[in-house]
Formats: structure tokens, C-alpha cells, sequence
């Protein structure tokens, strides 16, 4: 009998485990890292176009040199980041990431002013489709650091709230992520409109 | 009251200084942090779908509108590709793409798991308009291609003033640019949403193997396991009322001592219920099919 009622405790508890959070945690956890994953897709597929982008630049405006330099560094500099998940777990790579996209963004508006004075190479076929990818680039890297931020409010509540902050301070001792912050001026995407 | 129509923008007002104007910022600032909570984190609402042209501004004449509406129709049944057109107004002060995704999101155009939509989203006052491309056809759809349709077939028939070729047009490139892309689904095998089944069943099974086992021993550890795992099961699948709760703490004890006397041929061949089901809304327009977007197409103005 005595061994009965343990099973019974047992088997009780067990589904009571289920509901103090541990799935939710691991499941808002995996949420946090695919949305990184688009995050860092859609900076890479900036970092894909820039080449492409440069020279078709320098083919009209040769003597923006300064710009276009400014250009290929922050491109070469985003190139060295080791991406993957371990950059979510790590402060440092995090800020070092957020850093270079940042570079990088700035120096493609800059880019992007010094062109208005090029009317032959903004009517370029070829430069206006670039343009076009540049700003649904800019666009969907916009759509995905908003969902990785939700993604990340939803884990960070999910490990502070009862019962999960107990569950998660036992069994998973997982750290708070961090939201992207915006950057200065970044609150609008940069305008590439003419 | 400026602050209300920008809310992005500081409030500077030049003709006051120093104290003066500290306290009325401050006050402001304020009144301002009241609102937050109250006001939604984007201005504009989303207007109701209502079918495939969603002509809220006006633009499109009535019989060119019905022609759209007829062959965005055809073409989802051909190819499951929906594509849905919205004129608004103004866009109220929202960035056009921000507004589009929402929109699109909101709508679900495109099935679920094809991500097969696209929204083409003009506001006039702007003088904007947006392709706004689903997951599924980024592929086809890419964003060069969307923007040349925006710079080289919709915009230039917008400046002219002619709305309705321009409509006309772009959907048939958006349509050309996209067709054979998607199969449409088999009515045969219509599957329901699997995937996003309450737990709920998987506690009863759960449970219901319990109490059998437990019912073995006696019927009335089955009676009271039943009458605690019942409530308990639903308690974790779904958030019910106390009320809910106590009616079915009798419920789960009958189901206890059913399942106690029964027990014996539940454990030796286990039956399995049918799941829920859910058809994805395909035929009828009933709305999107719940594709999702990343944020891929092209913006123009005219």
C-alpha cells in the first residue's frame, strides 16, 4: 500500500511538472533562437548584395571614393563576425554584432545621399534594382529584429513569472536575453527614396 | 492637442522658454505616458477584409473591381496563390511598410505552410504603393521583381491618372510572375491543423491509463483517481473557472469507475479516438488562409 500512494504522488506530480513552466521556458527558449536565426539571415543577406552594390557605384561615381571605402570596411567587418547561436549566449559577441550592423547601416545611408548626385546612375536599370533589394533588405531586417525583440519579451516574462522563475532558477538557470536597442536615427529605416 | 496627431515627434514649442516651457513639457510628458497604456503601439487599424480588392479609397471603378475580384478568384483556384488588393486613404502617419505587414499578417492572406500571399497596398494621399510578398514566393516574387513591377508597370499608369489599367496590370504581373508556383490543395486530402492540437487530449490519454491502472487495483481508488485527474488534466491544458472545475470532479469519478470496470480490455487494446480537426478555409472567401510574411517586396511612389 505504502508503495502505491508514492506512485500516486508520483504520477500526480508528474503532469504538475509540466505545468510550472519548464516546456514553456524550453519552448519560448527555441522561439528566441529561430528568430535570431532570421535576424542574422537577413543581415547576411545585406552583406550579399554590397559587392554587387559597390561596383555598380563606382562605375558612375568612381570619385566617391571615401564612401565607397567606408562601404567595403564595415562589409568586410560584418564578414569577420562569426555568426550561429553561440552570439545570442554571449554578451560581448552580441554587442560586437549589434556594432558592425551598425557601422554598416550608416555607411550604406551615406552611400545613398552622396548617389543623389548621379541622376545617370539612379536612372540605371541595374543601380534600381539594387535599390529595390536593398530596401526590402533593410525592410526584413526591420520585420526581424521587431520579432526576435517579442520573441525575447516573451522568454524574459517566461522565466520571471511564477511559478517559471522557480523552475527556471532549479532546473534551467537560463539568462535574461537582450532586446536589440534602437540605434540612434535608426527609428525609421534609412531612406533610399528619391 | 499636436501631440496626439505625432506622437514620434518631441514636444518643442519655440514661442515658450525656460520654466514655462519645462513644466508644460513635463506636463506633456505626463499626460502622454497616461495615454500609453490606452493607445495601441501603431496608430492606424486595420480595415476589415473584404475580399480580394479591398477598394476602401475608391480608386478602382466598379466594373474593373468586379473583373479583379473574378480572376484573383479563378487564380486562387487554380494555383491557391491568393493575392489581395487594398486602396486606403491615408496611411495616418504609419510607415507604409509597417503598415503593409501588418495588414497582410492580419489578413493571413496566402495558406498556411505555402506563405503563398501577396498584398498589393496603395495609400493615395501618399501617394504610395507596396507589393507585399509571403514567405512562400519570396523565390518567384523576389524583391527586384516586385520592384519593377511597382516603378515599371503600376506607378507610371498611376501618374497619368490611370488607376484602373494600373491595377489591372500590376495584378496580371503579379499573377505572371507567380503562376505555376503553387499547386492547388487536393480536396481529398484535407488535412486539419495537427500540429497545434490542445495537449489536453494527451493529459485524458495520459490520465486515462492512470486511472485504468489504478482501477485495477479497486474502484474506488479509480473513483478518486478520476474524480483528481480530471479536473487536474484540464486545469493544465486550459485555464477553466472553479465552477468548471468542481462539475468535473464528479464527471472524472464516474469516468473513474468506467474506466475501473473496463479497465481490463482499455489496457489490453488500446482504442484511439479521432483528433480535431480544422480544414484550412479553401473553396468559400472566408478570409486568408493564414500565410505568413517576412517583411520581402517593393515600395514606389508616383
Amino acid at each position: 500500500m505504502r508503495h502505491f500512494v508514492l506512485f500516486l504522488a508520483v504520477a500526480l506530480l508528474a503532469p504538475a511538472f509540466t505545468g510550472c513552466g519548464y516546456n514553456t521556458i524550453q519552448k519560448n527558449d527555441e522561439s528566441v533562437i529561430a528568430a535570431w536565426g532570421d535576424v542574422e539571415a537577413s543581415y547576411q543577406r545585406r552583406a550579399d548584395l554590397i559587392p554587387n552594390l559597390v561596383a555598380t557605384v563606382k562605375g558612375y561615381a568612381a570619385h566617391e571614393k571615401d564612401t565607397l571605402t567606408a562601404v567595403t570596411e564595415a562589409r568586410a567587418k560584418v564578414g569577420q563576425l562569426n555568426l550561429g547561436s553561440d552570439t545570442l549566449n554571449n554578451p560581448e559577441a552580441m554587442a560586437n554584432f549589434q556594432a558592425a550592423q551598425g557601422s554598416m547601416t550608416s555607411a550604406l545611408s551615406k552611400l545613398m545621399v552622396v548617389v543623389e548626385k548621379y541622376p545617370d546612375l539612379k536612372a540605371n536599370q541595374n543601380f534600381r534594382d539594387l535599390q529595390h533589394q536593398l530596401e526590402g533588405t533593410e525592410n526584413r531586417i526591420n520585420v526581424a529584429r521587431v520579432r526576435y525583440n517579442d520573441s525575447v519579451r516573451i522568454f524574459n516574462t517566461s522565466i520571471r513569472t511564477f511559478p517559471n522563475n522557480l523552475t527556471n532558477n532549479f532546473l534551467l538557470n537560463l539568462p535574461r536575453r537582450e532586446p536589440f536597442k534602437a540605434e540612434e536615427g535608426a527609428q525609421k529605416a534609412p531612406t533610399v527614396t528619391f | 492637442m499636436q501631440l496626439f496627431s505625432t506622437p514620434r515627434r518631441a514636444p518643442t514649442n519655440p514661442p515658450l522658454s525656460g520654466a514655462a516651457m519645462q513644466a508644460w513639457g513635463i506636463s506633456l510628458l505626463a499626460l502622454f505616458l497616461m495615454t500609453l497604456p490606452v493607445l495601441p503601439v501603431s496608430a492606424r487599424t486595420i480595415p476589415a477584409f473584404k475580399g480580394y480588392v479591398n477598394d476602401y479609397a475608391d480608386m478602382i471603378s466598379g466594373p474593373v473591381e468586379a473583373k479583379l475580384e473574378q480572376i484573383l478568384k479563378s487564380f486562387e483556384h487554380t494555383d491557391s496563390t491568393q493575392v489581395a488588393v487594398l486602396t486606403v486613404d491615408s496611411l495616418e502617419g504609419d510607415p507604409l511598410e509597417d503598415f503593409s505587414i501588418r495588414v497582410a499578417e492580419k489578413w493571413g492572406i496566402g495558406q498556411k505552410g505555402k506563405d503563398n500571399g501577396v498584398l498589393l497596398l496603395v495609400a493615395k494621399k501618399e501617394r504610395r504603393a507596396r507589393l507585399e510578398v509571403g514567405y512562400g514566393l519570396e523565390g518567384v516574387l523576389t524583391d527586384l521583381l516586385a520592384g519593377r513591377i511597382i516603378d515599371d508597370v503600376i506607378t507610371p499608369r498611376f501618374k497619368s491618372g490611370q488607376f484602373d489599367q494600373g491595377f489591372e496590370s500590376g495584378v496580371a504581373a503579379v499573377i505572371q510572375a507567380t503562376r505555376g508556383e503553387f499547386k492547388p490543395a487536393q480536396r481529398s486530402s484535407r488535412r486539419g491543423g495537427r500540429s497545434e492540437s490542445s495537449p489536453l487530449f494527451s493529459y485524458l490519454l495520459f490520465g486515462g491509463f492512470f486511472i485504468s491502472f489504478l482501477g485495477q487495483f479497486s474502484r474506488k481508488v479509480g473513483i478518486v483517481a478520476g474524480a483528481i485527474t480530471l479536473p487536474v488534466a484540464v486545469l493544465l491544458a486550459s485555464s477553466p473557472g472553479w465552477l468548471i472545475l468542481l462539475f468535473l470532479i464528479p464527471v472524472g469519478a464516474l469516468a473513474g469507475l468506467l474506466l475501473s470496470i473496463i479497465s481490463p480490455i482499455f489496457l489490453s487494446g488500446s482504442g484511439s479516438s479521432g483528433g480535431s480537426s480544422s480544414g484550412g478555409g479553401f473553396g468559400g472567401f472566408s478570409g486568408g488562409g493564414g500565410g505568413s510574411f517576412g517583411g520581402g517586396g517593393a515600395s514606389g511612389g508616383w
